[in-house]
């Protein structure tokens, strides 16, 4: 599948992945995390099942402190 | 627009801040500046000596709670000023009731898990807010990483690297530039 990855053409060889898949193919390895698939917030307790497909449009969001 | 244009469309709106600390202070002075009148600021913290290494507070006010001194503070910008103090903690359950008569939101949080619950939230509750968060300020100098870019409704400014440790301070240099950038945010989604 190719989607868009925080602004940017990313492409997998796999046809769909799990948040947690996709995240894992990545590396991120960040704790705090704000995940977004075509604008749509997905939460924590998704990332096992909320899937990308080709065509999506997924942004990852990292918080780190200081303010 | 000329200067009395803006402070016209300006008047009519209001901003939200949350967290009164190096963001929100900072933000919140060059909102009021700028010609902002009326604002809702939260925050339960105390205002203390490290604090003023960056943050819009006075030695003299090092002790007293955060929101109701920094409203003293923005007072004497601009003594017309209408703002709603809350002195406690934002929660996922008390976002809305705070924030939901505002134009737009600034996060100005500390701590990666609050910034968190409120992006969450926000996105979750307020999908139409406009959100203008302060990720990634600590250090000094760097210039070229700090840069702004948006997702969706969620307007991020920051190098969204740079995480506050021992070794990696907040100074007021760079915790300006941010807090700065936050609020040139929002002067530019309100006067569109």
């Amino acid at each position: 599948m190719k989607i868009t990855l925080n602004n940017n053409f990313a492409k997998f060889t796999q046809e769909t992945l799990t948040v947690r898949e996709l995240l894992q193919e990545r590396n991120y390895t960040f704790k705090m995390l704000v995940i977004k698939i075509n604008g749509v917030l997905v939460k924590k307790a998704d990332y096992d099942t909320a899937l990308v497909k080709d065509g999506d449009d997924v942004t990852v969001l990292h918080l780190i402190s200081g303010g | 627009m000329t200067s009395e244009q803006i402070k016209e469309i300006l008047k009519t709106k209001k901003v939200g801040i949350a967290g009164c600390g190096g963001l929100g202070s900072n933000c919140a002075a060059a909102l009021v500046r700028a010609g902002v009148v009326n604002l809702v600021i939260v925050d339960f913290d105390v205002v203390e000596e490290s604090n003023l290494n960056r943050q819009f507070y006075f030695f003299d006010q090092v002790g007293l709670k955060k929101s109701p001194t920094l409203k003293e503070n923005l007072l004497r910008i601009n003594r017309g000023l209408d703002i709603t103090v809350h002195d406690l903690r934002v929660t996922t359950g008390n976002v809305e009731s705070l924030f939901g008569s505002c134009d737009v939101l600034v996060e100005a949080f500390d701590l990666a898990d609050q910034k968190a619950m409120l992006i969450e939230t926000v996105l979750d509750r307020m999908p139409e807010m406009p959100l203008v968060v302060g990720l990634g300020l600590a250090g000094w100098g760097r210039n070229e990483m700090i840069h702004y870019r948006r997702m969706g409704n969620i307007y991020i400014c920051g190098d969204e690297i740079s995480e506050v440790t021992e070794e990696l301070p907040p100074l007021a240099p760079r915790v300006g530039i941010v807090a700065c950038m936050q609020a040139n945010t929002v002067v530019e989604i309100l006067l569109k």
